[in-house]
This record gives structure tokens, sequence and C-alpha cells, in this order.
């Protein structure tokens, strides 16, 4: 399907991660099951169907029947990971994954597979950056949209320990490893990517680099940003949004909706806890068709988008 | 030549322009879902230039037959064929899934004329078609609807819970036909959760049922032309995914496989 957007060599696709990662879950636990709707080949798990054949379900094109069995095989005592792309495992779903799996608190694991705006060129119906939005009321659920190959690997490691609810966003487009040192990974928690005290960018999965990026362009100029990665969506680490409003400024950066979302939870928990100027960037609306790069430039989401968008904001064009 | 041979000669052409076009389109693209769209051509080239009433030039008509492409992804024939009736020029081929196209990675009636729902996931163009032909119902027109399904697209429980409706209500303007090529993404349908016997399923629902080979352009203009009987119709055709190129039949990997330059010239050389 839709072509990443040409990226360096050294850029990874997430997908990798997670299946090197769920084939080592499972090796070690045999509860460990995956659940597909014909997505095996897009979920990249042809070799762990070939490893474990009875430890894959594919009920065939069918999301709603796909979240049902998980919460089913949950029930049996199994740990299933539901793995489809995005679109679909959340949109289609949306009642099964509320009734059958959050309000009935089954412990599955949903795989969002090339989520955001990764299907670029096969339109809006396959975007899918409403998906935040639709899940994050559902407190029951962890939500987490990593921002690297590592930090993926980290998330399934820590969803497969978790016992409850879990999403997790899994990229194709490709990204670089994140140049921050002794990281280690703790659910529910910011990471901090970058510091400065000009103003806050916070962001999660493809586009913390970005972020990255546009503080490195804009220290050269005297001003100073932090980053923070908000993995974790739901729930939202209010201490580093609290500690971020006292940089004056927040700019939330996702490669989703900005209603609904990172920017939603950050400026409705603003809004009531401590006011503060915040701006949201990602896509506001359907968008149409193109390319992931093309996409991603159109909302703003690049460096130099994102470093324009700080300056503007801090009267510093 | 009697209509009927001019009309089949002129379905056996369009045929295969919109193969020759669509692959074009793909190649050039590098994205897209060929097998699916040439499992299709046929019945879609049969509908559109043999069966269907329409007029590009008021593409809302309400007395239009409505035709409902509920299998999406298949926008390479779709796409050759509403430009083929007339809906828009053959420049906007050109533009397939580029920035900011009409002609997306799947269909959008917003901007593109011809097309009657936004389809790309799966399993929703039979409910919406049944909307459609229960709104004729109730006016008495003599517009028919046309939907046409992948068969892995019918492991979507929402086309069951539109066959029970339709079949209850007599929707007998109202046909599906089935692209029943036996593949679905990944691989066979009967491998994955099967689908056989499948007329029987479909007239347990209150459907009457037709099987065609969904190549033979003058069965299909036969099944897909007669006219409505007492229930709503469902057309079982059976098709070859990747049909009319060798090295494309039949094989899973050619869902949405695309051509490098030596395979799309080899494909040129079959499509003649
Ligand atoms: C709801 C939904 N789930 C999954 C997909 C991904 N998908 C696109 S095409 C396809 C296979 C369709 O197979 P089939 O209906 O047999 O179509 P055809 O063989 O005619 O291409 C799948 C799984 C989708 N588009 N929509
Ligand atoms: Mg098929």
């Amino acid at each position: 399907m839709a072509q990443a957007a040409a990226a360096p060599q050294s850029y990874k696709d997430c997908r990798n991660a997670w299946v090197a990662t769920v084939e080592a879950l499972a090796e070690a636990d045999p509860r460990v099951v995956v659940v597909v709707n014909d997505s095996i080949g897009s979920s990249k798990l042809n070799g762990f169907a070939a490893k474990f054949p009875d430890r894959t379900v594919n009920v065939g094109i069918a999301e709603q029947l796909m979240i049902g069995v998980g919460a089913g095989l949950a029930n049996g005592g199994k740990i299933p990971f539901v793995s489809a792309a995005a679109c679909f495992l959340t949109g289609r779903a949306l009642e099964q994954i509320k009734a059958d799996i959050a309000y009935s608190g089954y412990n599955v694991k949903l795989i969002g597979q090339s989520s955001g705006i990764a299907y670029g060129e096969l339109g809006a119906t396959h975007h899918s950056i409403e998906d935040l939005a639709w899940l994050r009321p559902m407190q029951q659920i962890t939500v987490i949209v990593p921002a690297d190959a590592w930090e993926t690997e980290q998330a399934i490691r820590w969803a497969a320990d978790h016992e409850g609810p879990v999403f997790v966003r899994v990229s194709r487009t490709p990204v670089p490893d994140l140049d921050v040192p002794n990281r280690s990974f703790r659910a529910g928690k910011a990471e901090l990517v970058r510091e400065g005290g000009d103003a806050t960018v916070i962001a999660n999965g493809t586009t913390v680099h970005l972020a990255a990026a546009a503080a490195d362009l804009l220290k050269s100029e005297g001003i100073a940003i932090r980053v923070l990665n908000m993995a974790t969506v739901s729930p939202l680490d209010e201490d580093a949004v609290a500690a971020a409003a006292k940089t004056g400024l927040i700019v939330t950066v996702e490669e989703a909706n900005i209603c609904g979302g990172l920017g939603g939870a950050v400026a409705e928990w603003t809004a009531a806890n401590h006011p503060v100027r915040v701006e949201r960037m990602g896509f506001d609306g359907f968008r149409t068709t193109g390319s992931v790069e093309h996409l991603f430039e159109e909302a703003g989401l690049t460096a130099e988008g994102i470093a324009a968008r700080l300056r503007a904001a801090l009267g510093r064009t | 030549m009697t209509d009927r041979s001019n009309t089949l000669a002129t379905i056996r052409d369009n045929a295969l322009w919109m193969r020759r076009q669509a692959f074009t389109m793909v190649h050039k693209a590098q994205l897209g879902h060929p097998g699916g769209d040439f499992s299709a051509t046929d019945i879609i080239a049969t509908l559109y230039f043999g069966v269907l009433r329409f007029d590009p030039t008021d593409p809302r008509k309400p007395t239009r037959d409505r035709f409902v492409m509920s299998k999406g992804h298949a926008t390479g024939v779709l796409y050759t064929a509403l430009c083929k009736a007339g809906y828009y020029p053959e420049s906007w081929l050109e533009t397939y899934m580029g920035p900011g196209s009409k002609l997306n990675g799947h269909p959008n009636r917003q901007y593109l004329p011809g097309v009657e729902a936004n389809t790309g996931p799966l399993g929703h163009g039979l409910p919406i078609a049944t909307g459609i032909a229960i709104a004729g119902q109730i006016d008495g027109a003599d517009f028919r609807t046309f939907v046409l399904t992948g068969d892995g697209e019918l492991q979507e429980g929402s086309n069951w819970e539109a066959a029970m409706t339709a079949g209850h209500r007599r929707l007998n303007r109202l046909t599906v036909i089935v692209d029943r090529n036996r593949l679905q993404q990944g691989q066979g349908t009967e491998e994955t959760s099967s689908l056989d016997p499948l007329p029987e399923k479909w007239r347990a629902f209150g459907w009457e049922v037709a099987e065609v080979d969904g190549h033979d352009h003058a069965a299909l203009l036969e099944v897909l032309g007669a006219e409505p009987g007492e229930k709503p119709r469902c057309v079982i055709a059976n098709t070859i995914k990747g049909k009319g190129v060798s090295f494309m039949e039949n094989q899973a990997k050619w869902h949405h496989g695309v051509p490098n330059d030596t395979q799309y010239a080899q494909a040129m050389e079959e499509l003649v």
C-alpha cells in the first residue's frame, strides 16, 4: 500500500520492533497470541504465523469479531495482541473496544499498525488521526504513541506485563532513534528530550524527532525550547504539563487530529488547572490524498514548520 | 451488426482500455490494487457500457441507476470506467494518488463525479446500496441499484445485516455482484474464513442467486441486464484476480503489488 516518505537509511520502520518483540514475548510466554483481520502481511507477522501457527488467529476481514475474539481469548487466559491497521482497529470496532474491552476490563493489547497518516495516498478512510480522540475518554485503556523503534519495543513489553487494556500505535513512517542518553521507558511519564525555558513543545510519535530538530534550530537563534516526549497520551503526565505551563507557552505536536488527542489532552488539562497559551499542531480534519511527506509538510510538521510556529508564538519573527 | 453485438464490442474494447489505463496509473503511482482491478474489469465494463442508465453531465440525476463500488480499493478499474463513461477527462487519470488529486487511493464522491459512496473500509457498500434501494422502493422509482463487493469483504458482518434487511424488504431492484476471485489480501478466502457454500448463504437470506463467469461479457450482460424479479438478486461472478496478465493471475501478492518497468512492459504486451 502507501509507500513511506523517502527517509535516510538510519530511519527505522517501527513495525520491525513490534514483530521482534512480540515474537520474543511469545517464545517466553505461551499465553501470548496474536489476532488479526487478514492483516498478517501488513502487521509483518508472516514470521510469527510460521513459528506459532496455533497462536495466530486470523479471523478474516472482520474487525468487530476480531475485538470480541480478543476479549474472549483474554477470558480464556490468553494475552491477546490484536493487531490491525489502526484506522479499522479503532474506527470499525469502537463499540467493541468500549464494551468488550474497556468497560468489561479485559486484558487485551490493541496494536494499531500504520497509524497516523502513514497510508498517505490511500486517503482519509485509511488515515488514523482520530484514534487518540476516540480512545482517550476510555480511561481504562492506556494509550501509548511511541516515538521510535526502541520505545515501540519498550511499550509492547510494558503492555505484556501490565494487567489491563493497552493501545499502542505502531508507525510505518520511518523515524530515527531519539538522541536521548540513558533512556528508560516509564508508562505515563513524559521523557525530557531537550531542556529549555522559553517555551515547551509536547510531542509524541513520529513528530518528536522533528520537535527536537526544531529546538536545535532555535537554540542557534538564542531561543531555548524544552521538548517533551509525551508517549503516553492517557493517562497524561500532569506534573510534566504543569511544569511546561510555567514556561509560558506550550506547543503540542502530533501525527493526529488536533482535536481530542495529545493537543486536546494538554489543552483540557491546562485550561482547567493551569491556564497557559497552548498551540496545537497536527491535522485539523480529513486530509486529501498525497504522500506522507507531502501531508506532513502541508500541516507544518517539519523541523522548520515547528520552529516557525514557535517563533511566531514567541513574537520572534 | 446488431445492437447487442455492438454493445458487446464496446464492452470488450473499453475493458481492454480500462486494464491498460489502470495498470499505467498504478505503474506511475507505484501504488494501487491491480489484482482486484483486473478481476472486476469485465463486470464494471459490462455495467457501465451495457446496463446502467446514467447521464455524465448530470451525475446526481435522481432517476439514474446507481452503482456502488464497495471494494473501494480497486480504484484503477472504477476511475477508468467513470472516465470512459464521460464523467471527467482522461487528463485526470494522470493525477492518480498525486498530492491533492481528486483521484484518491479510495473514491471520494465529494469531489469525483460519478462516485456514489466514499468506500475503502470494506463492508460499507451493501448497507448504503440497501438504503438507496429502500428510498427507491418508498418512491416507487424505477432506477436500479448495483453494488460490487469483494469476496473476502463478505467476511464483514455488516454485509449480512444488509443482506437480511434487503431480503426481508424484498428489495428487488437491488443487485449485489460478488467478485468471487477466491483471494483476499493475504491468501485464499477458503483458507482464511471460508465463504462456501456461498449461493446457499444468499438464498437463505432471501435473495435470488445467479452464478456467472465474471469475464464473459455476453453472460454478464445477460444476467446483469435481466429484468428484476421478486427478490434482491445476488450475482456471484467467478473471476480471476489479476485477470489478463499472466504473471499476476491468481497471485495474492498482486493484491497491492505494483509493477516495475519490465513487468509493466510485459503486461502491456499481453493486454492487447
Ligand atoms: C474494514 C477493512 N478492513 C481491512 C481492510 C484492508 N483490506 C483492503 S483490501 C483487503 C482484501 C479484500 O479482499 P476482497 O474483498 O476479496 O477483494 P479483492 O480480492 O476483490 O481485491 C483488505 C483486507 C479494509 N480496506 N477495510
Ligand atoms: Mg477477493
